[in-house]
């Protein structure tokens, strides 16, 4: 019984270590990017799950939410730079929530009128409003080149001197910070009444009304606190970058944090922060290696909503209970071998493909040849092509074919869950 | 004797068709009702008008008193009157304890609180625990409601229903699809669960029916045709043509 | 003329279309390569039927799969399938716009009337629009196919049972949705640009005019496409604000006060906003448009 509760605490020890080890480890370059890209996207998935995952609610246009809070953060930090108001930066976060949090009410009254379809329609709408918005209000949301900041103002933290997020290292650990107690917070929040009936309205809102809970109210709560969650990161992207811009509020971001956290899982707590991170390695890192990072990412999304509509966190679970029988395993080994191997194949012969067309079309002054996994392929040649092609549409079929056996001789996969109170 | 519920020429039709056609009627604090007819003829609608699903046209419904009619779902349960669903109702992503602990959160006065766990909340816990126990599904107790049997899934159906502690119950045939030791088990559930409380239960399982219910309304076409005790009922010849058959029934 | 399309669609299908407005660009994108290839009027005809037939395999493959677990499910893979689109097209025709022009012989004007000319080119637009929209009309009115259609809407199970293959009906709408805007897409890029952003631009206008005229209703989206243009012009021409309103009443506000930046916002310049506003106002007020049947889920 102890044991089982002391692994209870274990993300939380170790997501704690994390933080406080990353920044100070690689305290430059990549991974330091990294880390502060991924907390913002944690925090800002999170919040979105609250909407999607616990509630059922899809929503377009939850950049709206961050965006208000960024702006609203970085217009206080030059508030706070013009009128040496002595108030620590590190407390700006609560404000960016605030303020995302009154769009949260005044918007969400308006969306949450209707569900379903309806509300997501709604919820594009208003998005689209905010940010045809964004240039007829120059001074707030600053035209074209956003709102600059800079955070080495107000009172420093806790009244050291020195502590005034001026080094990359504090700005980390205050990011880092604030990420751990929004992820803290949100998991609280999902144990309270509130998150348990939001629950209920998602699985079935006609019920819950007659236990006594109007579903229009609760949309309307969990909105107002996602909306909240999604000011922080804002606020946090505000500080770390210093400067807001229309970005912040846009179609694409709203986007982003669909993606991400549909490709993490909704059914899971800890699905968005899975997608979190992976999105941001899509988005960051392998946006160095290839210029087709979305076109992959989305290839992968699709595939997902069609195929694995539970997202890694619910591929991890399934793979861990497929590991743990080992004498089932044994017996499959050759054909799950095979399958990866077909798979692995089929990913590379489509990478290929891509990788060469778009160098035709992007890169054709920089002459025929381009650098795939290592090795050079000349996408004058027609061999080439034909390498990729039959890689693609071998492994495809092989994958395709080995499944449909499976399928005949085990039948569909007993493993298969979809969702649940969020675990 | 007061009056729990009562209808007031109550109509409703849909296009051109109506489907209630003038219903009245009254129940009396504490009284068993069976509502009882043959397919079509507008029970289910009648529900729906009562609890709030669907708002009458014409005429004037009454809890304990207070003007319910067209009122929203949340609002007539809040002020205690509850309904089972035909089609089964449940959270079907939840566990059947949750499920249960749902139910009974409002009306413990839980509300939309979002500062307090809910672990911490020991009366929810022991609420849904004994609603568990009584309708039979302690081994169910963490299944996902999307899994269990149809049967287990009519239980908890109930369970919802019972869980606030409403003063009215609606229950729209709970014994529908199951075996004869099964809706003997629900009889008694059900005779034991509403004791002190009104119960309007619409029903096709004649045994149900006159094990059960005190007084019974029969309804054809969307209105009301007989009510009275099943002694009268049972004799009541426009009763038997329309509906009961000429075959004798014996009262169980 | 394209929200004709999207409304049978989504009146069809239940599910309001992201990748519909992939389906115009991509609709921009075959024409242009067909008609590189093979010239202008084969393009017109080629294009569509080419999209169409991605929309068929579209809806074969991938929405069947998704029927029974629910709208938003349908939503999210349309969602994902534009944005792969958009993905695709740069990467085979690249980022700025690629050079797709109307014919010669579709050069100069039609007719002169009060010295303003009307250009051949936007008649032969409003010509194709209107022959597609009375097609349909038609089509879904008095032939037999339109009325399965009409029946599979409302009653998709009995149309079942009577015989009729649903599956096969949902994805020839479907394709034929896509070849509408397919259709679209090869003029309506010629006409103006085709660049990989076409899509997105298109796409929020359009799903204004679905909303606000009314899911299921042809004729709504025709009025409403109108009023959303019209609204458009209007408000584009008046560079009044309501300060100058307030000032002309005689109550000046002041230049201090703090929202004068929102007053004194000339009516012209918050064009952009006006077609969202009135989304987000007709879905409140009345969330089946102006002549919309569906009621919402």
């Amino acid at each position: 019984m102890s044991a089982v509760k002391q692994l209870r605490w274990l993300p939380w020890v170790s997501g704690a270590v994390l933080i406080a080890l990353v920044p100070a480890i690689f305290s430059q370059g990549f991974i330091r990017l990294l880390f502060a890209e991924c907390a913002i996207m944690i925090v800002f998935a999170l919040s979105y799950n609250l909407l999607l995952g616990v509630s059922g609610m899809l929503s377009f246009g939850h950049a709206v939410y961050s965006g208000f809070g960024a702006y609203a953060t970085i217009h206080a930090l030059n508030w706070i730079g013009r009128s040496h108001v002595s108030i620590p930066v590190t407390l700006l976060p609560l404000v960016g929530g605030c303020g995302a949090l009154l769009a949260g009410v005044v918007l969400g009254f308006v969306s949450t009128r209707r569900s379903g379809t309806a509300f997501a329609m709604i919820t594009l709408g208003l998005g689209e409003l905010v940010g045809a918005c964004w240039l007829m209000f120059p001074k707030f949301f600053g035209g074209e080149g956003g709102i600059a900041g800079n955070r080495t103002v107000g009172a420093p933290l806790f009244g050291v001197s020195g502590w005034n997020l001026g080094s990359d290292l504090q700005i980390d650990y205050v990011v880092g910070a604030w990420c751990f107690a929004s992820i803290a917070a949100i998991r609280a929040l999902l144990g309270t009444p509130l998150g348990r009936v939001a629950n209920a309205v998602r699985d079935n809102p006609e019920r819950a009304e007659f236990v006594g809970y109007s579903a229009r109210q609760v949309r309307w709560l969990m909105l107002i606190a996602s909306s909240f969650f999604a000011g922080i990161s804002g606020a946090l992207a505000a500080l770390n970058f210093e400067i807001v811009s229309a970005e912040n509020v846009g179609a694409l971001r709203s986007g982003e944090v669909l993606l991400a956290t549909f490709i993490g899982g909704i059914g899971y707590f800890h699905g968005p922060i899975l997608g979190a991170v992976v999105f941001v390695f899509f988005a960051v890192a392998l946006s160095q290696w290839t210029k087709a990072w979305q076109l992959y990412l989305g290839l992968f999304f699709v595939i997902l909503v069609l195929r694995a509509p539970g997202g890694l966190a619910a591929l991890l679970e399934r793979a861990a209970i497929v590991l743990r029988d080992f004498s089932a395993l044994r017996r499959r080994a050759g054909v799950l071998g095979t399958k990866t191997a077909a798979a692995i194949l089929s990913l590379g012969g489509l990478i290929l493909l891509v990788e060469m067309t778009y160098h035709r079309t992007l890169e054709a002054t920089g002459g025929t040849v381009v650098r795939v996994f290592w090795t050079d392929f000349d996408t004058g040649h027609l061999g080439a092509w034909a390498l990729g092609g039959l890689l693609l549409s071998a492994g495809a079929l092989t994958f395709g074919w080995l499944h449909r056996q499976e399928l005949a001789a085990w039948g569909p996969d007993p493993s298969a869950t979809s969702g649940g109170e969020t675990r | 004797m007061s009056c729990a519920l009562a209808l007031n020429d109550v109509h409703k039709r849909f296009g051109r068709t109506a489907i209630i056609r003038g219903v009245s009627m009254t129940l009396s604090a504490g009284e068993r009702h069976a509502l009882i007819g043959p397919n079509g003829a507008g029970k289910s609608t009648l529900f729906n008008l009562v609890s709030g699903r669907l708002a009458p046209d014409r005429g004037r419904i009454e809890l304990a008193g207070n003007d319910i009619t067209g009122k929203a779902p949340f609002e007539i349960y809040r002020r205690g009157l509850s309904r089972s669903f035909q089609i089964t109702n449940i959270f079907h992503h939840l566990s059947v304890f949750e499920n249960l602990r749902c139910a009974v959160l409002w009306s413990l006065g839980y509300r939309y609180a979002f500062w307090r766990s809910l672990e911490r909340l020991a009366d929810a816990r022991s609420r849904a625990e004994e609603l568990i126990e009584r309708i039979g599904l302690s081994e169910r107790r963490d299944t996902i409601a999307a899994t269990l049997t149809y049967a287990e899934q009519r239980a908890l159906e109930l369970g919802i229903t019972i869980a606030g502690g409403s003063s009215v119950v609606l229950l729209d045939e709970p014994t529908a699809g199951m075996s004869r030791s099964e809706t003997e088990r629900t009889m008694r559930l059900l005779r034991h669960v509403t004791e002190g409380r009104t119960l309007l239960m619409v029903e096709h399982d004649m045994d149900v029916v006159f094990g059960l219910a005190e007084r019974i309304s029969v309804m054809v076409y969307g209105q009301i045709i007989a009510c009275g005790t099943p002694e009268q009922i049972h004799a009541n010849v426009e009763v038997r043509e329309a509906y009961l058959g000429t075959a004798t029934m014996e009262p169980v | 003329m394209l929200s004709s399309g999207l409304t049978l669609i989504f009146s069809m299908m239940g599910v309001l279309n992201f990748a519909h407005a992939s389906f115009y660009m991509l609709g921009a994108y075959c024409g242009y390569q067909i008609s590189d290839w093979l010239g202008f009027w084969p393009g017109l005809i080629l294009a569509p039927v080419t999209v169409g037939v991605c929309g068929a395999a579209v809806e074969r493959y991938g929405l069947r799969a998704l029927h029974t677990r629910g709208p938003v499910a349908e939503l999210l893979f349309t969602f994902g399938l534009s944005f792969v689109i958009v993905e695709v097209v740069q990467v085979l025709w690249g980022r700025p716009p690629v050079p797709y022009r109307l014919p010669p012989e579709l050069d100069g004007s039609l007719f002169t009337i009060y010295s303003v000319d009307f250009p051949r080119a936007r008649g032969f637009v409003m010509l194709v629009a209107g022959l597609i929209l009375g097609a349909l009309a038609l089509m879904l009115r008095y032939s037999r196919v339109g009325m399965i259609i009409q029946a599979a809407l409302s009653h998709p199970k009995t149309v079942e049972t009577l015989g009729h293959d649903v599956p096969r009906i949902h994805m020839l709408v479907f394709g034929g949705g896509a070849a509408l805007a397919g259709l679209a897409g090869a003029v309506g890029g010629a006409f103006t640009v085709t660049e990989p952003n076409m899509g997105a631009q298109i796409g929020a206008i359009l799903f204004v005019v679905v909303v606000v005229g009314g899911m299921g209703s042809l004729a709504g989206a025709f009025f409403a496409s109108l009023a959303i243009g019209e609204l458009d012009a209007f408000a584009k021409v008046i560079d009044r604000s309501p300060a100058d309103l307030a000032a002309a009443l005689g109550a000046p506000i002041d230049p201090t006060s703090p929202l004068y930046g929102l007053w004194s916002l000339t009516l012209s310049q918050s064009a952009p906003v006006l077609p969202f506003l009135l989304l987000v106002i007709v879905l409140l007020v009345r969330p089946r448009g102006l002549l919309g049947k569906r009621e919402d889920r």
